[in-house]
């Protein structure tokens, strides 16, 4: 269970590397989402995997530390609003710059491309 | 007055939220009001809070009356508690300045700022590292939107940039929470000095790969030299007010710096003791050398003012990896003096710019200012001070640096950097300062006066100058006791962990 939770994580924080590192703010989103996913399930493996484990003393014989449980869920909860505020933002650069390029204008080839057509 | 602690950070998001609800809400004049007064609170409450250390030693404040190790904890020591008092002191300046005029040109100003000041008290209060995440966020996604205040388009690129990097930053600082977490199994800032101090071999690798990639984010909020890209922009785009109150901003990363690496990973911690300098120290130089190469290369004011800013964080960076008390005695009287004189420069700058017509605050000849007199004055002052020129602050910060570098290599690099940076610094904005003022076309000023209240806050961010040279023996005491506080680990530790909360909380 451990390799594949490993190779998981792994996979998603390399889209998500590499969506980033693209051009244009929409792939960048994405790739900010899934490392923010790669990022929650990491925290959650930090307390360990186990099976059949409740985080509440007494109820089981194994139990899970419950307090990575509650980091994640915070951490859930602010990259959900972070991600929402630049989803925002990416519109509006949009609109003030007049293209979706992160640097907010075209690259020479696109420019070049646009002009011989 | 158990319970002061708090106040830094629950006074500023009452005012938030007292603000955005009706009889405040619907009258600018109002809003200003509150938002200063609430401002000036703060401030007494943290000058307060500062007595109360400085009479009982370090402070903590078990939230919600959990033990240490298990809750949240606040913990006011001498260094966290000045941090605190010179946000308040900076933010009274940047919100009387904001609300001459500035406040209107978007909405939500002033909660925004509020929450953003509860955001940074928070972090330097805290004794927990994912309740340092938490306050980080905080006072980040009012930066956002702060950032923005007032729009256009390089406000929008900017702000696109700063919050990608940030965001990615958040997600790293995540991994090496995670990391520590697993196997330190604590965030509790006290008890991992004590369980890194006792760590199995095995862990070793793991928990330095954590703490290096803490180091990577906290050098990202502080633009140390490989992460230092965004600040010139951001900085210079954001509205003055805005640009005043980020000066502490990158403070703050230098102050996580120093609380981790001088607490969690300082002398007590074995193999890893001092695992963060060796990057540091040449990061930190090479910041001040670009920051001094770029305010000579600046076409604007604002974006020579954030390469000071950058000169700055280098300086403060490299005197938290030498790791004595000395340097962080330095550094704390440093960080005052710096934050204090740069908003004050950003201040400055948007005067200027409001008064030259269409040059704004570009290095170009452009119609005379209203006011030469007043604003070359309070400019003069500014560079002298931010430049490390005798009479003010600057010399004695640069002085406390220069002794506080001990070793040879330490010394040579530092001494010769800091010295010709600040050579460079002269050059630059005794160039900016002639362009400003003296290479004006035609008589007719390019704009109106300034507001008194606009000028009242400069002058209260200057004036702090001449008061911290004129009061540095009692300062320079003030901030070699809070270095020694820091470096005595193990009496920190055992007040923090050693003895079970707080009296009953009475229902």
């Amino acid at each position: 269970m451990e390799t594949l939770f490993a190779c998981c994580i792994g996979f998603l924080t390399a889209c998500g590397v590499f969506l980033m590192l693209r051009g244009r703010t929409f792939p960048v989103v994405l790739g900010l989402t899934m490392l923010s996913y790669a990022v929650n399930l990491f925290l959650f493996s930090s307390g360990r995997l186990t099976l059949r484990g409740a985080a509440v003393l007494g109820t089981t014989e194994q139990y899970a530390d419950p307090l990575p449980q509650a980091l994640v869920l915070t951490a859930i909860v602010i990259g959900f609003a972070m991600t929402a505020f630049l989803v925002i933002l990416a519109i509006r650069a949009r609109a003030d710059l007049g293209n979706d390029h992160v640097d907010g204008k075209l690259p020479e080839s696109e420019l070049s491309k646009k002009e011989s057509r | 007055m158990w319970h002061l602690i708090t106040a830094p950070v629950l006074l500023p998001f009452l005012t938030a939220l007292l603000i955005m609800l009706p009889p405040v809400h619907y009258s600018p004049m109002r809003r200003r009001w509150l938002s200063m007064i609430s401002s000036a609170i703060q401030l007494v409450l943290a000058v307060l809070l500062l007595l109360q250390v400085q009479q009982q030693g370090l402070m903590h404040y078990a939230v919600g009356n959990w033990q240490a190790p298990f809750g949240i904890i606040l913990v006011a020591d001498t260094l966290s508690v000045v941090m605190v008092c010179l946000t308040s002191f900076l933010a009274l300046g940047a919100i009387c300045y904001g609300s001459a005029g500035e406040d209107e040109k978007g909405s939500f100003f002033h909660p925004l700022f509020q929450f953003q000041l509860m955001g940074i008290n928070g972090a330097f209060l805290t004794g927990d590292l994912f309740n340092l995440f938490v306050f980080f966020e905080v006072l980040l996604i009012a930066s956002y939107a702060l950032l923005i205040h007032a729009g256009g388009k390089n406000k929008t690129k900017a702000a696109v940039h700063y919050v990608v990097l940030n965001l990615t930053g958040s997600a790293i600082f995540l991994f090496s929470l995670a990391v520590l977490y697993g196997t330190l199994g604590t965030l509790n800032i006290a008890d991992m000095a004590v369980k890194v101090a006792a760590l199995p071999e095995e862990d070793l690798m793991l928990v330095k790969a954590g703490g290096l990639m803490l180091m990577i984010v906290f050098a990202l909020k502080a633009a140390v030299l490989p992460l230092q890209f965004w600040l010139p922009a951001t900085y210079s785009s954001a509205s003055a007010p805005v640009a005043a109150l980020f000066a502490v901003m990158t403070k703050i990363g230098v102050y996580a710096l120093l609380r981790v690496y001088s607490t969690i990973f300082g002398e007590n911690a074995g193999p890893l003791a001092g695992m963060a300098s060796d990057w540091l120290l040449p990061a930190g130089l090479a910041t001040i050398a670009l920051g001094a190469v770029g305010a000579l290369a600046s076409q604007d004011f604002r974006k020579l003012v954030a390469n000071l800013v950058l000169v700055s964080v280098g300086t403060l960076v490299s005197l938290v990896a030498l790791q004595t008390e000395l340097s962080a005695a330095a550094a704390l009287y440093y960080t005052v003096h710096s934050t204090l004189v740069t908003a004050a420069l950003f201040l400055i700058a948007d005067l200027i710019a409001n008064q030259r017509g269409k040059a704004g605050d570009r290095l170009v000849s452009g119609r005379r200012v209203s006011q030469p007199i007043l604003l070359g004055f309070i400019f003069m002052v500014g560079a002298l001070t931010v430049a490390g020129l005798p009479p003010f602050s600057g010399f004695v910060g640069k002085l406390m640096i220069l002794q506080s570098a001990v070793e040879p290599v330490s010394r040579i690099l530092l001494w010769s950097l800091i010295l010709l940076s600040s050579l460079m610094v002269i050059v630059a904005l005794s160039r900016a300062g002639s362009t400003l003022f003296w290479r004006v076309s035609g008589t007719e000023p390019g704009g109106g006066k300034a507001p008194p209240l606009q000028v009242f806050a400069v002058i209260w961010l200057l004036l702090a100058s001449p008061l911290l040279a004129v009061f540095a023996g009692p300062l320079t005491t003030l901030s070699q006791q809070a270095a020694a506080q820091l470096y005595d680990t193990s009496t920190s530790i055992n007040s923090i962990l050693g003895q079970y909360p707080v009296e009953e909380i009475k229902p």
